[in-house]
């Protein structure tokens, strides 16, 4: 390839699972020092295309270039290292069981010898410090026991870190899906400052007003294809939204007056009824990451210290440690939570199971095209819609969300909100923990959390950015 | 994907293609002499480690660590404990047997608690609850063999057509426990929690549950192979259950049963149960010695699980 000034570049590249094909010949280039943002519906081929550069998968055809080398077959996870090609993963891929230092030892094989977890701590530290200051993670903790935010936050530094290789490409695969709204700014203000010393960066997202407001050039693909490819101050939301393919919902779905709540009877209340949620509420939890909202949803569904009066599902957002049935294919997994009214003398019905999955595949606009197969040939935003479809296909009363939205599209987002807005009219309530502040506004009431207790609670009506804020830095509870 | 791939994509057809072919090998160098005999004598000796192995898959689908190494003991101990009650008496069937499934459900309820109540992971608490079962065994036996009374031992040994009785009933119960872990509840927490027992819980089903019956489950089957098992062999000895501990999770292992959890596969131990007898009858046929035959035993045994993860790990 004669094209030399391109760090890296992508030549009809083609990929296929069995007969699903994600990728059908794709070329794309990135320049030194550009951030390349890259959006697209869940099941377009982003992640694909992301684990080909990382050398995690190799392409079916096509070939790929670096430093004007090609690469068609070779293009191994190895190759990607040597080259400063970096990767952090919609899906986690942090060691649990080790700390965060051992971790970050892990990425660098120079790190040997005596000593070695000092440097690897001291590496890990000073990139953390550097992008996410005040961010309260410790060399030595384990990142099992980190919430998923840290753990987010450390792939992220971990992927910044240089030792013998200098960095050419980072790849974000939705970095800030698990992050707040303070610590998701702080990153983007690092990928600025980054691709100013001439780093490319790849920035893949669902939320549009971060690839809008950081990326030089924008990708957006459709059905394994690219299908617009322009300078980012050509897009606005909506031309991206259009690009993308999906219906604009501009119109604001309208939302049950809060002046019921008095009147709704309880389903959830905690013992000193600080916190209740009434029968069709959609009851919002927000504040900074990992402040105390899943371990709220955790002490309801476990029935501690509250009074529950109705069946519960729940929404994992960690869908590989809460949620996902790996062995299991799409129905089975669609299907779990529901077994009560699928038996009959203790027999589960396999037609009506196989029914229930192929209703749920519809109205989700689930992307397979057999609920039979594996749950792990979805991406991962289909994965979570197959969460949603197995807590909202049940016969529960209450449906807790542990910021369900991580990775679903735009389009899908809407649809979930159109639905979750109907079934709340028809009775059933939603417990919603978010990150995005967006997704408050769907709330009839919101509480916001600080350390592990509320510090507001916010009537729809009187819900701003600037209160929620302010509630999630309070130091006492209001 | 067709359904020939799909099977080919399963353990369970291979071993029932490994079996034949070494049945094979066997009436070759034999030129097919006694064919049919090994046949039968592979189907009474198979269906013992099929009853016991049920029981082991079961354990080891509800996730990666849970095993039942108290199986030998229970086995022993429901022999011992069926021959002395029904005291070589057609009238005490019954009694016996209930008496022995009993002292069963006792050792699995007293493994979940280790496991649950004290913490113990379950291969140090079965392995410890055995030699309390099979002390009391012998505390209990002092060592006597007693015969079954006739109408268990014709049970034992009864064959319709040159296929024992046994075994046609150990078909029957292989069918209801497939059956169990398709369709019912139980069966499908069983898997849900061998995958993941926290998402299992968080969908609502209850993964304690799950495993109490499972233990429970792994310790009546031993019962149930221990019934048998004395009434085949004229009696119960003190070392009866000794060959079911490697045999019940070989078996287990060979027939595609994730050793990490969450998947069984209910043919795949026939298949493997017939291959193991199989083998070992083959080179018993071939002259090799007992050194050989556990040495190649083993081979296989590693052979599989290397071969087994190969195709579903990596990624």
């Amino acid at each position: 390839m004669s094209d030399h000034t391109s760090t890296i570049r992508l030549d009809g590249v083609e990929k296929s699972f069995g007969a699903v094909r994600a990728l059908a010949g794709v070329t794309l280039a990135i320049a030194p020092g550009e951030c390349l943002g890259l959006v697209g519906h869940n099941g377009a081929g982003k992640s694909t295309l992301m684990h080909l550069l990382a050398g995690t998968l190799s392409p079916s055809a096509g070939s790929i270039s670096i430093g004007g080398e090609t690469h068609s077959g070779g293009w191994t996870t190895a190759a990607a290292q040597t080259h400063g090609v970096r990767c952090v993963f919609q899906e986690l891929s942090l060691c649990p069981n080790l700390t965060v230092a051992e971790n970050a030892r892990v990425l660098h094989a120079s790190l040997r010898g005596i000593g070695w977890k000092a440097r690897a701590s001291a590496l890990i530290m000073e990139k953390l410090n550097q992008i996410f200051p005040k961010h309260g993670i410790h060399a030595d903790d384990e990142v099992a026991d980190l919430a998923i935010g840290k753990r987010q936050m450390v792939e992220i530094a971990r992927a910044f870190t240089v030792t013998e290789q200098p960095l050419s490409l980072v790849i974000l695969d939705e970095p800030t899906s698990s992050l707040d709204a303070i610590t998701a700014k702080q990153l983007l203000e690092h990928v600025k400052r980054e691709t100013a010393r001439g780093l490319s960066i790849i920035l893949i997202s669902h939320i549009l007003g971060e690839v809008l407001s950081t990326a030089h050039r924008i990708v957006v693909m459709k059905d394994a294809k690219v299908v617009a490819d322009k300078p980012g101050a050509k897009f606005s939301r909506d031309s991206l939204v259009e690009a993308m393919g999906s219906e604009h919902h501009t119109a604001k779905i309208a939302k049950a007056k809060a002046a019921q709540t008095a009147a709704r009877e309880m389903v959830i209340e905690t013992a000193g009824k600080s916190f209740h949620v009434g029968k069709g509420e959609i009851v919002g939890l927000a504040g900074l990451a990992a402040n105390g909202q899943t371990a709220m949803l955790m002490r309801i569904f476990s029935g501690r210290e509250c009074k529950v009066s109705a069946p519960i599902a729940f929404i994992a957002g960690d869908r590989q440690s809460d949620g996902i049935f790996n062995l299991w294919s799409i129905a089975r997994n669609a299907t779990v939570r529901s077994y009560g009214a699928l038996s009959k003398r203790g027999l589960i019905s396999l037609s009506k199971e196989a029914e229930l999955a192929e209703t749920w595949k519809e109205k989700l606009a689930i992307r397979t095209p057999d609920m039979e197969n594996a749950i792990l040939t979805l991406s991962g935003g289909n994965q979570q819609k197959t969460l949603f479809a197995r807590a909202l296909s049940s016969d529960a009363g209450i449906i807790l969300m542990d910021d369900p939205m991580r990775g679903v599209d735009v389009g899908t987002k809407q649809e979930v909100y159109g639905l979750i807005h109907e079934q709340a009219a028809e009775g059933r309530s939603f417990v919603w923990y978010t990150t995005e502040f967006e997704e408050l506004t769907h709330c009839d009431r919101v509480y916001v959390f600080r350390n592990g207790a509320v510090t507001a609670e916010l009537l729809s009506d009187d819900l701003t950015e600037q209160r929620v804020l302010q509630a999630s830095f309070a130091e006492k509870a209001a | 994907m067709t359904r020939v791939t799909r099977l080919a994509r399963e353990a369970w057809p291979w071993t029932f293609l490994a079996a034949f072919a070494v049945w094979l090998a066997t009436i070759t160098y034999t030129g097919g002499q006694g064919s049919g005999a090994i046949l039968t004598a592979a189907l009474s000796f198979a269906t013992f480690s099929v009853i016991v192995g049920l029981g082991q898959m079961l354990v080891f689908t509800s996730g990666p660590g849970n095993v039942d190494l108290s199986i030998p003991a229970t086995i022993t101990l429901a022999g011992v404990v069926a021959m002395k009650v029904m005291d070589t008496d057609n009238a005490r069937l019954l009694i016996g047997i209930a008496a022995a499934l009993g002292a069963a459900f006792t050792v699995g309820l007293a493994n979940y608690a280790l496991i649950r109540v004290l913490r113990i992971p379950p291969i140090i608490a079965t392995l410890s609850s055995s030699f309390l079962v099979l002390s009391t065994a012998i505390s209990y036996g002092r060592g006597i063999r007693i015969k079954p009374p006739p109408l268990l031992a014709d049970f034992a040994t009864a064959r319709i057509m040159g296929v024992p009785l046994v075994a046609i009933f150990t078909v029957i119960l292989s069918i209801i426990l497939a059956q169990i872990l398709l369709r019912t509840v139980y069966g499908r927490s069983l898997l849900a929690t061998g995958q993941n027992a926290r998402a299992a819980w968080l969908s609502g089903l209850d993964p304690e549950r799950t495993r109490l019956i499972t233990y429970v489950a792994s310790a009546l089957l031993a019962g149930v192979a221990g019934l048998c098992l004395s009434g085949f062999s004229g009696g119960a000895a003190l070392n009866m259950g000794e060959e079911f501990l490697l045999a019940s999770i070989a078996v287990v292992v060979i027939g595609g049963t994730s050793v990490a959890g969450g998947k069984a596969s209910v043919p795949g131990i026939w298949g493997a149960a017939l291959f193991m007898y199989l083998l070992v009858s083959m080179l018993n046929t071939f002259g090799a010695s007992a050194g050989i035959r556990l040495i190649l035993t083993g081979v296989i045994i590693i052979a599989v699980i290397v071969a087994a993860t190969r195709d579903t790990g990596g990624r």
